[in-house]
């Protein structure tokens, strides 16, 4: 038997949640005055948790790394949300976004986690609206949907491709109005650098003020922890620069068990690198997918002149082009998941058809969109046999009223216009699924710390659907961890404030001053980045979009000397009593080097295919599917959290079971 | 009141009105001026009443002078206030980029035209008090077009009045059209007012600048 | 591409800061900006030499942190960007380039290029929400329709990231831009015009309260704002305080 309880409610799928928040403990708002809560993290979940904590009546400390809540990546996200709304009336319901989330999820989720997640989702839209966040509307007035990659519905909300921004301002609109009533101290440019547990209980943090280089001691009766993912550990990705594991790593060393490190999103239309100075990837909005056509040439020769650029991609006609989704998934095309959409524009540039001076990049093409809108409008707008010109001209208006903004960013970033050159693109780390191990309460194994948003293990299984991470944020913080931290903090009315001079602060914050002591004294042969990029080369070429045993094997080792030779030779120049960028880098790389061990080992221990973590050795060997990926349901439909026992790859596996008894597993078939 | 000009909207918006108000005088300063290049019997007359009429005299004459007084006491109250708001300046700052010359030097343009308004109350305003309020000299209602062909006698000083109503132009092309922003008038019809703003901006220094010469020419 | 770069460089809030040469080679067009910086600090630091700190984060134009005055302008001369998705093409072989820090009383210096924008979070903290519970027991999202174009300019106005290119720009270091984005907004939305009267007074009240400067209408925050937000709100905005002041 498992270590590991899941607190998931009893009863029938639809009333577990109702009836749990009946059942479960309350504080009484006289008592809620005296207990003080830690949020790290100012994203959507942990903005909107804060808020809400606030306004519940807990004393709440945020501390986030930017500085202002307002800059948290969640600002990034730009698609949209889900919620079963059905406004559309085109047969959305709970029951359906549950069902697709699991399935989209390639069954690694929780189905009571998810239809919880399904049925806040509603009120989500209900309750950003009422603060003002100005989702796109019709021309009725009424909210307007769109549909996005893998499902049948419209159930999307959106502001344009500014949809993570409306929300995240939202959260910090909340927090800002508690702030205002004194309720929330925020901490900006505060890093956590330690949890700090008194009698096995989460008591406190200790942090470091960014600014004045101060170790700080701040105590409360919980702590959350919503610092979002750890795609940074590729090095490139499409996280912002700062993004990082720290503070869910630290709560793993203290004793959080890390649930499924291997499940990470790999995002299928990112701009291409363009050089080795590159720092960052820059994603292109899924919804381009609709309307574009992918694409690389048929024969390699091409695919080589083009990267020699003797050859333009507007000179090859029709039949010179393989239109490789297409080919091998009629049934879904260019809209497969983004795990397949990924995957197989890596397995062409493996083959030598990748376009680009890389040989990295694969084609987004967007003229026969053109010329099929140019039609239509050409026939609406009453022009008769117009010319080719005419057409055209009208098609690229069309496109440009649709995705205009995402087209200039092209523009801006690769100096080519899409509207006459096909657009390139390439898959980029984007997401990750896995993180903190959570019971149904959001509670880690470490009791009193709590885990919410992307920083947690999550309702996505091994995979994301679009339009689902602003979703499962905003449900956690809103409308989910507030109150059943009250189950938990019920038990501390009594409790008082807790103290900071004591023991156990004394040797978190020992241990943390000793490690930045430590970091300051390298022998000062290569920079922090150096040994992130090479990290970050190891994560992608031998963990990435598709992982085989001896990789990973070889992974493990090679992370494992470059984390020694970075704790002997790595140079953080500047001082630690002041702001130092290179300090907070370091620190940051060092907890990668030990979470990128334990990401490969879970690779390597998951031996089937599932969502975005594709194993070489389990494809299907026959029949219709031959060459996709293999779930092994038997051996594998479990959740993989591990325990920290000093070294990365020594953690130890506890396996929590799935139990669907709503949802028929089966194979994901886009053919 | 008083509170409501503390705030930096207030002050803008006080900037506005009291401007707007010395737009709508310069329009009526201009309206009289123009009628001496065809008649001195009309200018003579509306001269008068101006320079006798109580209301006018004791009444609008104190408003006006406490709205030019106002424009700019806090203009300089603001040039001062704004000054302080980026205590160290960059090394490199490319305001043409992204805004007009007038814009950004509405002080300048206003230090000219108040340079002139000392000469225009030394000329014009001084000498009527004198006259009127401490001789107590006889009014002879036919004396003013005489006293205005006199004072454009001199090229240099006509060149002078010319040369200040070139930077009041710069002064209202910014400030008159940027009035019905401060007073938060921006919708559809803002276009055309300010495109009327520009006009008056140009067109009504330009007729000073006519006046001046013709009456130049004329003696 | 060679490049000099002239970057102030200043240790802390209350150290004297000065501008820094600093001479590049092989700068490529297709670096961003930002890029061409880590480039610039790799080579200090292997030098041993502190590098040079200044924000930056998302590198996509959306959080708002990139604080660049560059060759005097607030993210360089291209339009409609923030300094992380400027690029080097922007550039010619030879160029010198200022590198300041946005400069304003209301934003004191850190160290080097890193500025403390945390007026402008007060400004929001003063009254930039709506009072609503986050209970969730709010009226259905489609109870109340609301104009699409309405709906259009609120959302325009809500764009605004918070990075300050507006007051960098402007002459008198005026926050009225910013301030204005989020009081439009709200002003334009039904479910923001309950407060909307204690909501003007507050923020223009804090705004005030900063150290920024006036507004006089010179258009520069609207050229320079990375999100083309527009001077319609602080017109807006004027309006709505006047509306407020004279209610009493």
């Amino acid at each position: 038997m498992s270590i590991l309880d899941s607190k998931i409610p009893e009863g029938p799928l639809a009333d577990k949640w109702t009836k749990h928040k009946n059942t479960i403990n309350l504080v009484n708002p006289a008592n809620k005055r005296n207990i003080d809560i830690i949020v790290v993290g100012t994203g959507l979940a942990g903005g909107s948790a804060a808020a809400t904590l606030a306004e519940l009546g807990y004393n709440v400390k945020t501390f986030c790394y930017q500085d202002s809540p307002r800059r948290a990546h969640s600002i990034a996200a730009q698609g949209g949300i889900n919620a079963a709304k059905n406004y559309q009336g085109d047969g959305d319901s709970v029951y359906r976004l549950f069902y697709d989330t699991v399935k989209g999820g390639d069954y690694r989720s929780r189905e009571g986690n998810v239809h919880r997640l399904a049925e806040v989702s509603t009120n989500i839209i209900d309750q950003c609206v009422a603060q003002g966040v100005p989702f796109a509307r019709e021309y009725g007035g009424l909210l307007d949907n769109r549909s996005f990659g893998g499902v049948l519905v419209s159930r999307t909300f959106y502001a344009k491709g500014q949809t993570g921004q409306q929300l995240l301002l939202g959260a910090y609109s909340a927090m800002n109005r508690q702030i205002n009533r004194g309720k929330i101290k925020s901490y900006t440019r505060h890093e956590m650098l330690d949890i700090v547990k008194i009698d096995g209980k989460a008591r406190g943090i200790i942090a470091r003020d960014l600014v004045t280089g101060e170790i700080e001691r701040h105590s409360a009766h919980a702590v959350v922890l919503a610092s979002g993912g750890y795609g940074n550990l590729f090095y490139l990705s499409t996280y912002a620069m700062g993004s990082n594991v720290t503070a869910t790593w630290k709560a793993h060393r203290r004793g959080a068990f890390f649930a499924n490190p291997c499940y990470t999103q790999i995002h299928p239309t990112c701009i291409p690198v363009s050089g080795d100075h590159q720092s960052k990837l820059t994603l292109m909005s899924e919804s381009l997918r609709n309307d574009g056509r992918i694409w690389v040439p048929k024969r390699i020769e091409d695919a080589e002149a083009i990267r020699a650029g003797t050859l333009k991609p507007t000179q090859l006609s029709e039949e010179e082009r393989d239109y490789y989704l297409e080919r091998r998934y009629p049934a879904f095309g260019n809209l497969v998941p983004r795990d397949v959409a990924s995957r197989a524009a890596k397995e062409r540039c493996d083959a030598g058809f990748g376009v680009n001076k890389t040989g990295e990049a694969v084609y987004l093409d967007f003229a026969a969109a053109i010329q099929r809108y140019g039609a239509e409008k050409a026939h609406t707008s009453g022009i008769h046999n117009p010319t080719k010109e005419e057409i055209t001209k009208l098609g690229e208006e069309v496109v440009e009223a649709k995705y205009g903004n995402l087209f200039q960013m092209y523009e801006k970033i690769v100096d080519e216009n899409p509207y006459k050159t096909p657009m390139m693109i390439y898959p980029a780390v984007h997401y990750a699924m896995g993180g903190l191990w959570v019971d149904y309460n959001l509670q880690t194994t470490i009791p009193g710390c709590y885990a919410a948003g992307e920083a947690n293990f999550s309702d996505h299984g091994a995979n994301r659907l679009g339009a689902s991470a602003l979703m499962q944020g905003l449900a956690d913080g809103y409308f989910v961890l507030p109150y059943t931290i009250g189950d938990y903090l019920s038990h501390d009315i009594l409790t008082g404030k807790i103290p900071t001079d004591t023991p156990e602060f004394d040797e978190a914050e020992q241990h943390v001053k000793d490690r930045i002591q430590k970091l300051m004294s390298g022998s000062g042969a290569h920079s922090v980045d150096y040994y992130h990029k090479k990290l970050g080369k190891i994560m992608w070429n031998k963990c990435g979009m598709s992982r085989n045993e001896k990789d990973l094997k070889e992974a493990i080792d090679e992370i494992t000397a470059l984390r020694e030779d970075f704790w002997k030779n790595v140079k953080v120049p500047g001082t630690a009593d002041n702001m130092n960028p290179e300090l907070e880098k370091a620190g940051r790389v060092a907890d990668f080097l030990e979470l990128g061990e334990l990401f490969a080992k879970d690779a390597l221990d998951r031996k089937e295919s599932c969502g975005g973590h594709f194993r070489e050795e389990s494809v299907e060997q026959s029949g219709e599917q031959k060459g996709e990926a293999l779930r092994d349901d038997k051996n594998f439909k479990y959740v993989a959290a591990w325990e920290y026992k000093g070294v990365p790859k020594e953690a130890k596996l506890h396996k929590e079971d799935l139990v669907f008894e709503n949802i028929e597993l089966k194979t994901r078939s886009y053919k | 009141m008083g509170g409501l000009i503390k705030s930096s909207i207030a002050r803008k918006v006080a900037m506005a009105l009291s401007g707007l108000f010395l737009v709508f005088f310069l329009l009526q300063h201009f309206t009289i001026n123009f009628t001496s290049i065809f008649s001195a019997d009309v200018f003579n007359e509306l001269s008068h009443f101006m320079g006798t009429n109580p209301f006018v005299q004791f009444l609008l004459q104190p408003i006006l002078i406490f709205g030019v007084v106002f424009h700019f006491v806090m203009g300089f109250i603001l040039e001062i206030k704004n000054n302080k708001a980026r205590a160290v300046k960059y090394a490199r700052f490319k305001g043409g980029a992204n805004s007009s010359w007038v814009s950004r030097n509405m002080i300048w343009s206003g230090v000219v035209v108040l340079a002139f308004l000392g000469l225009h109350f030394y000329d014009f305003w001084v000498p009527e008090m004198v006259h009127k309020y401490i001789e107590f000299a006889p009014e002879d209602p036919t004396r003013y077009y005489t006293e205005l062909l006199h004072r454009f006698e001199s090229p240099i000083r006509t060149g002078l009045y010319a040369l200040s109503f070139v930077f009041l132009a710069l002064h209202l092309w910014h400030g008159f059209a940027s009035s019905f922003q401060s007073v938060g008038f921006n919708n559809k019809y803002s276009v055309a007012a300010t495109k009327f703003a520009k006009a008056f901006a140009i067109v009504i220094p330009l007729g000073f600048i006519v006046v001046a010469i013709v009456l130049h020419l004329t003696h | 591409m060679k490049l000099t770069l002239k970057i102030w460089r200043q240790k802390d809030a209350k150290s004297r800061g000065e501008l820094v040469d600093y001479q590049m080679k092989g700068i490529e067009g297709d670096m961003s900006f930002l890029e061409m910086l880590d480039v610039l600090n790799e080579e200090l630091i292997n030098k041993g030499e502190e590098p040079v700190v200044f924000d930056h984060d998302c590198r996509e134009g959306i959080c708002g942190v990139c604080s660049l005055q560059i060759n005097g302008e607030p993210h360089g001369p291209d339009r409609l960007i923030t300094a992380c998705q400027l690029h080097m093409r922007k550039f010619k072989d030879g160029d010198t380039i200022f590198i300041e820090p946005f400069r304003a009383k209301a934003f004191p210096i850190i160290k080097d290029l890193m500025i403390d924008r945390s007026a402008f979070d007060r400004i929001q903290q003063a009254g930039g929400y709506i009072s609503v519970n986050t209970s969730g027991n709010t009226v259905d999202a489609n109870a109340i329709p609301i104009e699409k174009e309405k709906a259009d300019d609120a959302f325009a106005a809500a764009t605004c990231i918070g990075c300050g290119a507006c007051v960098a720009a402007c002459k008198n270091a005026s926050a009225m831009l910013f301030t204005s984005a989020k009081v439009s907004q709200y002003a334009l939305l039904p479910q923001g015009q309950v407060e909307a009267a204690d909501r003007v007074l507050a923020m223009v009240k804090q705004m005030d309260e900063e150290g920024f400067g006036n507004c006089t209408n010179t258009g520069a925050c609207e050229i320079e704002c990375p999100k083309g937000i527009s001077l319609e709100n602080i017109a807006r905005m004027n309006r709505e305080y006047l509306k407020a002041s004279l209610k009493g």
